[in-house]
């Protein structure tokens, strides 16, 4: 029995070691090769041999790069504060007023969030041309809206239902408008769930490539998935990796680190979209 | 209640203001959401170029299908439905959804079954799993193109080095193996996400069931199918749905993985080409609204057939 019981715990923790190492070797690797350059770049290395800063020198030294971040920076949080700002008001309503179509609506707005990106690529290309703002940070930032806003209100909706109705009720009788209930009553007790949301916004938004892709066309408009995703060496055949890899490095460390912090939070963010039974 | 200006009661004073909070959302979707996709929807019924969106003329279904009679009395058949490259492009996306979902539920399932254990290091092992989630897709299909590479991945040297393989496979380059590479990528990323939604609703299941049964002396393995996965199914069914809609939307790892590869080509990645590369943008649109119409029908299909309550409205 205790051979057995002995036997399943190292099961168990091999399976653990398993998923570890999995999870965290890609990008492990990618990390390797980052400080890897010349002849040492074209081994297979599995622990770090060179410290070499060169690729990273050569990503940031080329100005677009950084032009590409501050393009995603200025894009990912316009949007989530865009987005923020429209879905407090709508998710009170939706989660604390009862009316007819409450649930068809909030099946409409789910809906939206899951559509497929390329069903409005045409529309939302003839809008962008229309409104003058291809290749400009506008068009992304306008186009974005289609899946911050559903995700918000939707993550914020279900964080509202379950707060407590007494603090409503007990603003209503002090004569409290639902205006004055949500910036005074709701949104002190919502801090950490708007940041959550929020968060998850600006990653959904940092990482978005069909449209950042379409609706630019020079490299200083770029954002960071884009400039990525078209990285390219002198000819085909030679695919710059090792800059690649710095350039990967270089935009996935703050998140990793902001996703590590916010670790619960999170999981509580993205779990709430639906999984509530 | 107290009575309220107006002559209004509570209620009525409250749906009114919870009109006018959701009207600047829904105006906001239906500028980027509903009219977009009502003019590609348009688009497709007309013969639109790229270059001169205002210059189409309605066309009828002729993007979709159309027929010619030759004088010779051969029938031509033009359009998407007859053109095997999207019947391609169909298959290689309903392929991926499924085969990418399945694993993904599997392999997600497992850990969440030992994240749902209590171990020392669970909050490490849980961080962990959180860092393929964090990575953004493109970089995602980089690393992994790197580490697929022919020559120098290091895929291919610890294959070689394990024996799996007696020569370097070229991974995303070869028709055979570029569908495997996507898919290697996709449940990479993509698990831990299942993994958690899945452990959301095995956290919910009361822990004196497992107490109970383990009293009666109930084999763990008859535990999990009789009394864990009958409670987690609600939470597992929404996972999967969400997973499945993203699945078959999936653009940009194929793009940047296997870019121009026929293996691999999705419906979303062959709409975009036909509409924004080859100029033929109304056949793209069209595509589009098909790759709509299918994602419509299954959503509407799984809703009704597994009574899915998406809305989380039937739970309070």
């Amino acid at each position: 029995m205790t051979a057995q019981k002995l036997l399943s715990t190292v099961g168990f923790y091999a399976l653990v070691v398993v998923i570890v190492v999995f999870s965290v070797f890609p990008f492990y690797y990618a990390i390797v090769t980052s400080f890897a350059t010349g002849t040492e770049l074209f081994k297979v290395n599995y622990l770090p041999k060179s410290f070499d800063w060169g690729n990273y020198e050569s990503v940031l030294g080329g100005r677009n790069f950084l032009r590409s971040i501050v393009n995603s920076v200025f894009i990912a949080t316009t949007t989530v504060v865009f987005a923020l700002f429209l879905a407090v008001t709508a998710s009170y309503a939706l989660a604390r007023v009862r009316f007819r179509g409450r649930g068809l609506l909030l099946m409409m707005i789910l809906a939206v969030s899951m559509f497929p990106q390329i069903a409005v690529l045409a529309g939302l290309f003839e809008l962008v041309r229309f409104l003058g703002i291809f290749n400009t940070p506008w068009a992304m930032i306008m186009s974005y809206v289609i899946f911050t806003l559903p995700f918000t209100v939707w993550v914020l909706t279900t964080f509202m239902r379950d707060l407590p109705v007494e603090i409503e009720e007990a603003a209503i009788v002090d004569g409290a408008t639902p205006w004055i209930i949500i910036t005074k009553v709701f949104l002190p007790l919502l801090w950490p769930a708007l940041v959550t949301t929020g968060l998850l916004a600006f990653i959904g938004a940092w990482n978005e490539f069909l449209f950042a892709l379409t609706f630019t066309s020079s490299e200083t408009t770029r954002t960071v998935p884009v400039a990525i995703g078209l990285l390219s060496g002198a000819s085909q055949q030679e695919i710059p990796w090792g800059p690649i890899m710095a350039a990967s490095v270089i935009v996935t460390v703050p998140l990793i680190i902001l996703v590590l912090i916010f670790q619960r939070k999170i999981v509580a963010g993205l779990t709430a979209g639906g999984v509530k039974g | 209640m107290a009575t309220n200006s107006g002559g209004l009661s509570l209620l009525q004073q409250r749906q009114r203001a919870a009109f006018w909070f959701i009207a600047p959302m829904l105006a906001a979707l239906f500028f980027v959401a509903a009219w977009p996709l009502l003019r590609t929807i348009w688009f497709s019924l007309t013969n639109t170029a790229l270059s001169d969106l205002y210059g189409g003329e309605f066309i009828g279904f002729d993007n979709y299908l159309s027929v010619r009679v030759l004088e010779s009395g051969r029938w031509i058949w033009r359009g998407t439905l007859v053109d095997p490259a999207w019947w391609n492009a169909v298959w290689n996306t309903v392929r991926f959804a499924f085969v990418s979902v399945f694993f993904e539920t599997i392999l997600g399932l497992i850990v969440a079954l030992v994240l749902n254990a209590e171990f020392k290091g669970r909050g490490f092992v849980r961080a962990a799993i959180l860092i393929p989630w964090a990575i953004p897709t493109i970089v995602s299909a980089k690393m992994w193109a790197w580490m697929l590479n022919d020559q120098f991945g290091i895929l291919n040297d610890i294959m070689l080095n394990l024996g799996l393989i007696d020569q370097k496979i070229a991974w995303t380059a070869s028709v055979d193996t570029a569908m495997y590479a996507v898919l290697m990528v996709d449940i990479w990323k993509t698990t831990p996400f299942m993994a958690l939604l899945i452990l959301a609703g095995l956290q919910m299941v009361p822990r004196d069931i497992y107490e109970a049964a383990k009293l009666d002396g109930v084999n763990p393995v008859k535990v999990f199918f009789k009394i864990t996965l009958p409670l987690i199914r609600p939470a597992l069914a929404v996972a999967i749905i969400f997973r499945m809609l993203d699945a078959l939307r999936i653009f940009d790892l194929v793009y940047v993985l296997t870019p121009n590869s026929a293996a691999t080509k999705t419906m979303s990645v062959i709409s975009r080409e036909n509409m924004i590369d080859f100029d033929k943008f109304a056949y793209g649109a069209a595509q589009s609204t098909l790759l709509f119409a299918i994602i419509a029908v299954f959503v509407s299909l799984y809703i009704w057939l597994g009574k899915v309550d998406l809305s989380g409205e039937g739970q309070k």
